[in-house]
């Protein structure tokens, strides 16, 4: 069974139509990459499905249970939903581990030191463990979304969404970042990430899904869509990728 | 020319005149490079001057204020004999009064002051009339002066006898009317500080299943509560300062004793030393206002 899936989704701001009815499937162990031009609404998307934005129009569910309009409860929809923003947004009063452990203590009443093992054990995976005890603001990019990583992985959710986690980043700090979502991929993680680096688009994700104007214009399995785009747009926008040397 | 008018204060002028003198010497020879070093030290030495010499003048202002006619000045505001031992006691017992008051009004007015911010903060179409008593609220106690409020509630509640207010004295009532005041003025404070914080903190903890609540209480306010730091010194040395107002209701703290003194041994001292009480609790927290945020600062932020 399809177990994220939304349909007729529609997202107006004001009078702006951002999200003119998209239709996704993600099965369970799936990575799909959204790609895009800036502002085509890939970020929009993402943030419609764990509802940090109201849907206009059309139902996102998860497992079958439907997770838009009216009577959801937001926060239990959250704390299984994971999202990773482009600018890490780590809480900058909080230290590594306090940021990490909030959630888990205060949402799902985990004890403090069974919070603070699993926080040590996922910055253990992530090699962040000696930073711990250090303020966000005293780490690079790359760490800091490291650590923003582990804070939305210590829900457990059952989807991670990605938000351009390394569109922020130096070009040097991009590899440390994506090598984690690539081991949280072959763990069998759910995720949706809205990304420019094509070429790890290419390499983990199940499907690409390119978006054009609100819509998925054009979606499909990796190879197909690099090697081969059937529609205009995707075309004429992958070749301005190549052209940059993105791709 | 800079360097002329620097003679005003001859000991750093005299330096910015020798380096400019020498500075159109060189260029006239062509030796452009120590002409134009020579030039540079000129116009430091003028900013030299203008700097000292501009407080040295200022010192010799008061100076000369506080010594005409035979030192009238001094005499009124710091005169000898009643600078005394005894009146200091007096004085110091009457502040004690009005250190009291603020400690607490402060105490409560943090905590008042934060409530009535976060009600008015408050999101969605069902909490609109709670916004709406919150800024109502606020916008009444900004605009009635303090001691007409300090009137209302002292003298108004008094009178009313109201239920369960029987057993406060007037000094209560005096910070119940202070923290309505302030309250007002730091609510405002609180408002400023939590909108400062980008929405993508709440959205933050919000995408992590915390509640409106627990967001604002764990991300938000902490976040805001070290950024207001100085306007909220700013406003809590505002309420020290109208302590001094509960005189006016018969309370003989430090301004009300300064007034007696003044009555009683004609002088004017007594003013002089209640000023010289509020400089002296003024200062320490300004001081330690900056340390918390530099402290804060060495501990959060990258060096």
């Amino acid at each position: 069974m399809t177990f994220l899936q939304m349909e007729g989704v529609e997202k107006y701001f004001g009078t702006n139509h951002v999200l003119c009815g998209i239709d996704l499937d993600v099965e369970r162990h799936q990575v799909i990459c959204l790609i895009g031009a800036s502002g085509c609404g890939k970020s929009t998307l993402l943030r419609c499905i764990n509802a940090l934005e109201p849907i206009s129009s059309g139902v996102i569910r998860i497992d079958g249970n439907r997770v838009s309009g009216t009577g959801v409860d937001l926060n239990d929809l959250r704390a299984d939903v994971g999202i990773v923003f482009q600018s890490f947004n780590l809480f900058p009063h909080k230290t590594v581990l306090q940021n990490i452990m909030l959630a888990p203590v205060k949402v799902l009443h985990q004890s403090r030191s069974e919070a603070r093992d699993r926080a040590m054990a996922l910055l253990e995976r992530v090699g962040l463990d000696e930073k711990a005890n250090e303020y966000p603001d005293r780490l690079s990019g790359g760490q800091q979304q490291r650590v923003a990583i582990v804070r939305a992985m210590a829900m457990d959710p059952r989807v991670l969404l990605l938000d351009e986690i390394t569109s922020a980043l130096d070009p040097e700090l991009v590899a440390e970042v994506l090598n984690i979502v690539r081991a949280l991929a072959s763990d069998g993680m759910t995720i949706v990430m809205a990304t420019h680096e094509m070429g790890f688009a290419k390499e983990v994700s199940s499907k690409v899904c390119f978006v054009h104007e609100g819509v998925i214009y054009e979606e499909g399995p990796p190879e197909r869509i690099f090697n081969d785009p059937q529609r205009e747009r995707t075309q004429s926008f992958l070749k301005r990728i190549v052209e940059a040397g993105r791709l | 020319m800079a360097s002329i008018v620097s003679l005003l204060f001859p000991f750093t002028g005299i330096f910015a005149v020798i380096n400019s003198l020498k500075a159109s010497r060189l260029e006239k020879l062509g030796d452009l490079e120590p002409g134009r070093a020579a030039g540079e030290r000129a116009r430091e030495w003028c900013w030299y001057s203008l700097g000292y010499g501009l407080l040295v003048y200022f010192v010799a202002f008061m100076v000369m204020l506080f010594t005409i006619r035979d030192g009238a000045l001094s005499k009124v505001y710091f005169d000898n004999v009643i600078f005394n031992g005894e009146a200091w006691n007096s004085m110091l017992t009457g502040f004690w009064i009005n250190i009291k008051i603020f400690v607490i009004a402060e105490i409560l007015v943090l905590i008042w002051a934060l409530l009535v911010a976060l009600l008015r903060l408050l999101p969605g179409k069902a909490c609109a009339p709670i916004r709406f008593v919150a800024a109502a609220y606020t916008d009444m106690f900004r605009s009635i002066p303090a001691i007409l409020v300090l009137y209302l509630i002292v003298y108004g509640l008094q009178k009313a006898r109201l239920p369960l207010m029987e057993s406060l004295d007037v000094q209560d009532y005096c910070i119940v009317a202070l923290v309505l005041v302030y309250g007002a003025y730091v609510s405002e404070v609180y408002r400023a500080g939590i909108q400062s914080i980008h929405w993508s903190q709440l959205a933050a903890a919000r995408s992590l299943g915390l509640s409106y609540g627990q967001a604002m209480r764990h991300v938000v306010v902490p976040q805001a509560v070290r950024r207001i730091i100085p306007p909220l010194l700013n406003d809590f040395i505002g309420l020290q300062k109208d302590t001094a107002l509960i005189s006016a209701i018969g309370i003989l703290e430090v301004l009300g004793r300064a007034r007696f003194i003044n009555n009683s041994q004609a002088t004017f001292t007594g003013y002089t030393m209640a000023a010289l009480l509020f400089i002296a609790i003024t200062i320490p927290q300004a001081r330690a206002a900056e340390w918390l945020i530099k402290s804060d600062h060495a501990k959060t932020r990258a060096s």
